[in-house]
């Protein structure tokens, strides 16, 4: 139960550090709309509704980026990351207050992009709506981690894109396909199998990226 | 030795009489089986070296994955020239392998990057055994994906015969798959040991400093 | 409570700390004196456990929430308030009556007046003696100091003698720094680097 009593005690010390420096969901908010507007003009006036869909996972990608790239900061200003690892709770802990925290911003940012789309583009069924939340758990668990990883190198804001986006295929595969698709059961599957084996495998290696 | 192998993928082939496209399977088909391999073999030294933490299996971890990444875009390479000779096309969608392939290799040349990016030191080497292990798990997942995204956007156009294989194309297979691999092991070895050798002249320079 | 054979410390080919011995028994005090880039900072990440070493064993016996460490960086969220911050680590380090622990180190090191501001909003003293309330607030058996004096204020460096020298002899002290004089009467042993 200090397990989670300790994820709880992180996930709410992120979002009180956000809400107090209002830099990364503000501008999170901002990229998605502004992205969305853009794809209307990327699109040629012919385009199906399916070309939208495909780039809605596009543009949520992108904004998880931009939020996943601030993740870590407030851990890097005065070193607090040592201090944390010192603390004698499970480190895999960290990782997950992290992963939970940057989900309720990217869900933030969501709640006011997809309404945005279904009014640009074409409406979405729950189907798509439940490959949104899918996707987001995936990009989030695997995000954290990634920046965590990144962050101890030089050139981080380009070296975290890279690692991210080749993970990212199969989430885009899965989110188009749910919003697509006649048979949109099949790739919540994928999303979900996705998420079940990269969380685990984010959650069990996170300690080894902040450790020497 | 390494002449022994060249010659006997050279004489692989041609024992065949079909066209170029199929002399090309000969060879793309081993390379991609030991790309995985070599990728697999990158994970497993990743994974020891998390679990025993000995400092030799982050060179070997690294070794294994560079050369992965080679085979990887000769897989590439191979695949598309068989594309072309079988079908006309450069590159293809609908064909699994070589997006997967494609995927790959954005995920290796990610985790080259990840290790320029980062400063030798246990940091480094724990980073890129974690990245290493999601390839690897990585590679399952993205091939069901890549089978599901087929079905969406690029309807099968070209039903693809997997080559019947005759007894004889049979050996002829297994002799190239053979040659391949010993090819990769021995350019794995040798890498590995410039790269040890390069290693400890550092040291001793250092330590004569 | 410290034991270390043939400690050394690489990065790469970059060889940072070598060849150390130390022995520390329970409740002493060891002050670490060499000049910059010496490896001081490096030893007690090794001590603290935030670093492994390369060669040698190092057996320091105390587990994690039993060490204190003070760095260069107060490890204090910028963001968050004074006692936001003390809360956290209390939670953390699951310190038994946390809120009037924290009360009480806050008071001690005057600063509770600013217990409801951001640390951003503290000057470079007030952050790293709010640091120290961190370091303290579990009551740790093992307490580690990288070049304390470096940072604190005058009054922040009062209230620091004044720990140690309660502290000194119930504790097992570690203080890497430039001047060793200031401790001496508290020092047990001594280990020069470099």
């Amino acid at each position: 139960m200090t397990y989670l009593a300790d994820v709880a005690a992180l996930a709410r010390k992120d979002l009180k550090v956000e809400l107090r420096a209002r830099d990364t969901l503000p501008a999170m908010l901002l990229f998605v709309l502004s992205t969305l507007v853009i794809f209307h003009f990327a699109l040629p006036s012919d385009t199906g509704d399916d070309a939208a869909y495909g780039l809605l996972w596009v543009a949520i990608v992108f904004t998880a980026l931009l939020g996943l790239a601030r993740a870590w900061v407030p851990e890097h200003e005065h070193g607090v990351l040592d201090g944390l690892v010192l603390a004698p709770c499970d480190r895999s802990a960290i990782w997950l207050g992290k992963t939970l925290a940057t989900l309720a911003f990217l869900l933030a940012a969501e709640v006011v992009a997809l309404p945005a789309f279904a009014l640009f583009f074409a409406p979405l069924n729950a189907t798509a709506l439940v490959a949104v939340v899918l996707v987001d758990i995936g990009i989030c668990a695997v995000g954290s981690l990634l920046a965590a990883m990144a962050a101890a190198g030089r050139a981080r804001e380009l070296l975290l894109p890279l690692l991210f986006l080749p993970l990212a295929i199969p989430l885009v595969v899965g989110g188009v396909g749910a919003a697509i698709s006649p048979e949109g059961g099949r790739y919540l599957l994928l999303l979900a199998l996705y998420d079940g084996v990269f969380a685990v495998l984010s959650w069990a290696s996170f300690e080894y990226v902040v450790t020497e | 030795m390494g002449l022994a192998i060249v010659l006997a993928l050279i004489v692989a082939p041609e024992d065949l009489d079909q066209g170029v496209s199929q002399r090309i399977f000969y060879i793309h088909v081993p390379i991609a089986l030991t790309a995985y391999f070599c990728f697999g073999l990158g994970a497993w030294k990743a994974l020891l070296l998390l679990w025993r933490g000995e400092e030799r299996y982050d060179l070997e971890s690294y070794v294994a994955i560079h050369q992965g990444t080679i085979f990887g875009v000769l897989t590439l390479v191979t695949g598309s020239i068989w594309a072309k000779a079988s079908w006309g096309h450069w590159w293809l969608w609908s064909e699994d392998q070589l997006v997967l392939f494609l995927v790959l290799f954005l995920f290796y040349c990610a985790y080259f990057m990840l290790r320029f990016s980062l400063e030798e030191g246990p940091r480094r080497a724990r980073s890129s055994a974690v990245y290493a292990l999601f390839g690897v798990v990585l590679i399952p997942v993205s091939f069901l994906a890549i089978r599901l995204a087929e079905g969406l956007i690029h309807p099968t156009v070209f039903t693809r015969e997997g080559p019947q294989m005759s007894g004889s194309m049979f050996a002829t297979f297994c002799v190239s798959w053979a040659a391949v691999t010993l090819l990769a092991y021995v350019l794995y070895r040798v890498e590995l040991v410039g790269k040890r050798l390069d290693a400890d002249l550092r040291e001793l320079r250092e330590a004569l400093r | 409570m410290i034991r270390a054979r043939g400690l050394e410390k690489r990065y790469g080919r970059r060889r940072v700390l070598g060849g150390i011995d130390l022995d520390l028994s329970r409740d002493g005090f060891l002050v670490v004196i060499g000049a910059n880039g010496s490896g001081k900072t490096t030893l007690l990440r090794l001590l603290t456990g935030l670093a492994a070493p390369t060669r040698g064993t190092l057996e320091v016996d105390v587990d994690r929430g039993g060490i204190g460490l003070l760095a260069h960086e107060p490890l204090v969220y910028r963001e968050l308030t004074g006692l936001e911050n003390l809360d956290l680590f209390g939670r953390l380090y699951r310190v038994p009556e946390r809120r009037e622990r924290i009360g009480m180190l806050l008071e001690r090191y005057g600063l509770w007046e600013a217990r409801n501001e951001r640390v951003a909003s503290y000057s470079r003293g007030m952050a790293q003696r709010l640091a120290l309330c961190r370091t303290l607030l579990h009551e740790p058996e093992l307490l580690v100091l990288d070049e304390p004096y470096a940072s604190l204020d005058e009054e922040g460096a009062g209230l620091l003698d004044r720990e140690l020298s309660e502290l000194a002899g119930s504790r097992t002290v570690v203080v890497a720094t430039h001047d060793p004089a200031r401790l001496a009467p508290l020092v047990t042993s001594r280990l020069a680097l470099g």
